[in-house]
């Protein structure tokens, strides 16, 4: 079996879990590659149905070609679409400016995310996360366990052997799923390439810049590039050595920011 | 097309150096990003320590200022021949379960040993853990042998020792090298300090090591799950071994009826007539209603049980005792159990001689013991079938075990 199909295959064996596991799940979907790429391996998964809803968490600060493309998709795929805002903080007026980016990510992201499961009990979110991204992120389980406060409890994980998962202690609250924790960058556009998933145009190469990560607006800054198609960003990725999340503010300002966050809960 | 990647994990005593060897690979392989090294330096430079190639890989922040590892990382890394992932495991006894975790996950290992300290109990724990997970591929690395004066008489000494420690648990290191990963010596490029080693670097062995191959077996299918689609049963699953043709029988277990598989289902692959181990797939049966659970099998070769003899390894620090009940989870089966009889127990760090029918299983303890179960299974040893020969136990919806069907 080749590379990319031993990936989609050990994707699809994770997404069944899950959803066998909890059945009332929901998935994340920021927009961007990698979760689209995660909503394409459910689609596969379900035979072309998604029979759980997805939410996107709306900070307001997404870009429009962001806005533009979930409502396309959704509407295309037949999404039972979640819009999850912190409404109270985005009326006081939080944003990137005010506080610490910290502050804001917490607020407008994992706040928002609280909220969205408080107020529909899910049991597991699957999240496109992957391990290359970060070396927080490196050390996640598949199936990882969060408490009523949503706390990681980075330093006492789960044993998690083989492909088998834990089941619910009393303890948790409810579990984080990653089906795409063990694809890389470069997989994720690889798979995307073989599988014509479609991306937003901000991925694509516009005067001499495009954006290799995205999220909101005013926190990515683009990269100097002139890859225009997927073949391209190949490409270039294979001859480049700096790391994917570069152009994201939030991971800049302390060596640990990233852990902070997570264990309140960020994804 | 791409061959898919070699897993590989990191094992060894605590402070034997993994995560240095492999924040060293990286860095001299030149697959470390710029920012990332400035990120390890500014640091190393804050907390008053000279270059930590180890924070590579510790990017916890506990881990960093304890200067240890608490749970496994895994990273990627590619050489012109292939492309790994790499699994640093941690070194702690207390994080033991993080070790078998990783391990889980890994077809090949590197053990690290210290010249200076020699072969310490988590170095037997790990190397026995490896044997019993069937990790048959293992490199033992001889690190720090700066602190030796790169001494040949010192290798060969403790090259010996670790060759009798090898064997007694049936593991055949394909070689033995020494290096030192915090100097880079013998890491990605050959060392003058050790000229008198004459086999290959760590890079150069990790190329030596083979991918398993998948071998010819029947059919074995364990139902996923069920799903109702316009109108339609499809039962959804991974083969773990053998291949599916449409029109074929199969034998539905542990109830031993009999199916037959009218389609092979896939999104967007509407004429799909035969399936592959490691597909995941739906299939429409005719003759028979399954679960999860079920195990779909071409013949009747796996054993239909309510008692499972396996070795067992305890990963969590409460004992378990006689009688506690547990969850017994083995591909998509699970059940509930207890365990019956500990026919042995022993400690395999330890000296001391195994104990015949005991009462209890404490941390990091290997045990032989007899399982009962409230309802059948379906099992193979797991040399036939590794994943009806794999199972977990669970306490309460916590994992406390890992077992091998023998």
């Amino acid at each position: 079996m080749d590379h990319l199909t031993a990936l989609e295959n050990k994707s699809i064996f994770i997404i069944r879990e899950a959803y066998f596991r909890f059945r009332n799940i929901a998935m994340l979907w920021s927009v961007g590659k990698d979760s689209t790429t995660l909503l394409w391996l459910v689609r596969k998964a379900f035979f072309g149905v998604v029979p759980f809803p997805v939410i996107h968490i709306d900070t307001t600060y997404k870009f429009p070609e962001m806005y533009r493309f979930r409502d396309e998709y959704a509407k295309k795929w037949g999404l039972n679409l979640i819009v999850g805002r912190n409404e109270g903080q985005v009326e006081a007026g939080m944003g990137p400016g005010k506080g610490t980016k910290l502050d804001c990510c917490n607020e407008l992201k994992t706040n928002a995310l609280k909220q969205i499961i408080e107020k529909n009990g899910f049991k597991a979110l699957l999240l496109g996360i992957r391990r290359d991204e970060h070396g927080i992120r490196a050390k996640e389980r598949v199936f990882s366990p969060r408490d009523e406060n949503f706390k990681w409890d980075y330093e006492n994980q789960p044993a998690e052997l083989w492909d088998q998962y834990k089941s619910t202690a009393a303890e948790d609250n409810h579990f984080r799923v990653h089906p795409i924790l063990h694809m890389t960058e470069l997989d994720i556009w690889k798979y995307m390439k073989k599988e014509n998933i479609p991306l937003t145009e901000l991925y694509v190469s516009k005067n001499g810049k495009r954006y290799r990560s995205i999220g909101c607006a005013p926190c990515c800054s683009p990269i100097d590039s002139t890859a225009s198609n997927v073949d391209e960003i190949i490409a270039e990725l294979e001859s480049t050595h700096t790391s994917e999340r570069a152009g994201r503010a939030q991971d800049k300002e302390d060596a640990y920011t990233m852990q902070k966050l997570r264990s309140l809960g960020y994804m | 097309m791409e061959e898919r990647s070699l897993h590989i994990v990191i094992v060894g005593s605590v402070d034997h150096g993994k995560s240095t060897l492999i924040g060293r690979l990286f860095f001299d392989s030149g697959s470390l990003p710029p920012e990332k090294l400035e990120e390890v330096k500014r640091v190393c430079a804050e907390l008053g320590r000279p270059l930590e190639f180890a924070y590579v890989m510790d990017n916890l922040e506990e881990e960093r200022t304890r200067g240890i590892t608490i749970d496994i990382a895994h990273t990627f890394f590619a050489t012109p021949k292939r492309k790994y992932v790499i699994i640093d495991a941690p070194g702690h006894k207390e994080f033991l379960k993080n070790m078998i975790s990783g391990s889980s996950q890994a077809e090949a290992a590197i053990l690290l040993v210290e010249i200076t300290r020699g072969i310490q109990e988590q170095t037997l724990r790990h190397c026995y853990i490896l044997s019993l997970l069937g990790i048959k591929q293992v490199v033992v690395t001889v690190n720090k042998m700066d602190l030796a004066g790169y001494s040949e008489a010192a290798f060969l000494d403790l090259k010996k020792r670790i060759e009798e420690v090898t064997m007694k648990y049936g593991i055949t290191p394909s070689y033995i090298i020494p290096i030192s990963a915090m100097e880079g010596e013998n890491v990605a490029a050959a060392s003058d300090k050790l000229s008198w080693y004459k086999g290959p670097t760590v890079l150069q062995a990790l190329d030596n090591f083979e991918e398993m191959k998948i071998e010819e077996k029947g059919a074995r299918f364990p139902v996923q799950d069920v799903y109702e689609i316009s109108g339609q049963k499809i039962v959804a699953g991974r083969i773990e071994a053998g291949r599916l043709i449409e029109g074929q029988g199969l034998w539905v277990l542990p109830g031993k009826t009999k199916a037959k598989v009218a389609s092979i289902k896939k999104y967007l692959e509407p004429d799909l007539k035969e399936a592959q181990t490691g597909e995941c797939v739906g299939l429409i049966l005719e003759g028979a209603e399954v679960k999860r659970g079920d195990i779909l099998s071409e013949t009747l070769s796996p054993t239909i049980t309510r008692t499972v003899h396996a070795n067992i390894f305890w990963m969590i620090d409460k004992d378990y005792k006689l009688g506690i009940p547990l969850t017994f989870k083995c591909a998509t089966q699970e059940t509930r159990g207890k365990i019956e009889r500990i026919r042995r127990r022993f400690d395999p760090a330890s000296e001391k001689e195994a104990v015949t029918d005991a009462a209890s299983i404490s941390q990091a303890e290997v045990a032989e013991v007899d399982i009962t179960l409230s309802a059948e299974v379906a099992i193979e040893r797991f040399s036939d079938i590794p994943e009806l020969g794999r199972f977990v136990l669970e306490h309460d919806g916590r994992p406390v075990a890992g077992g091998i069907i023998i």
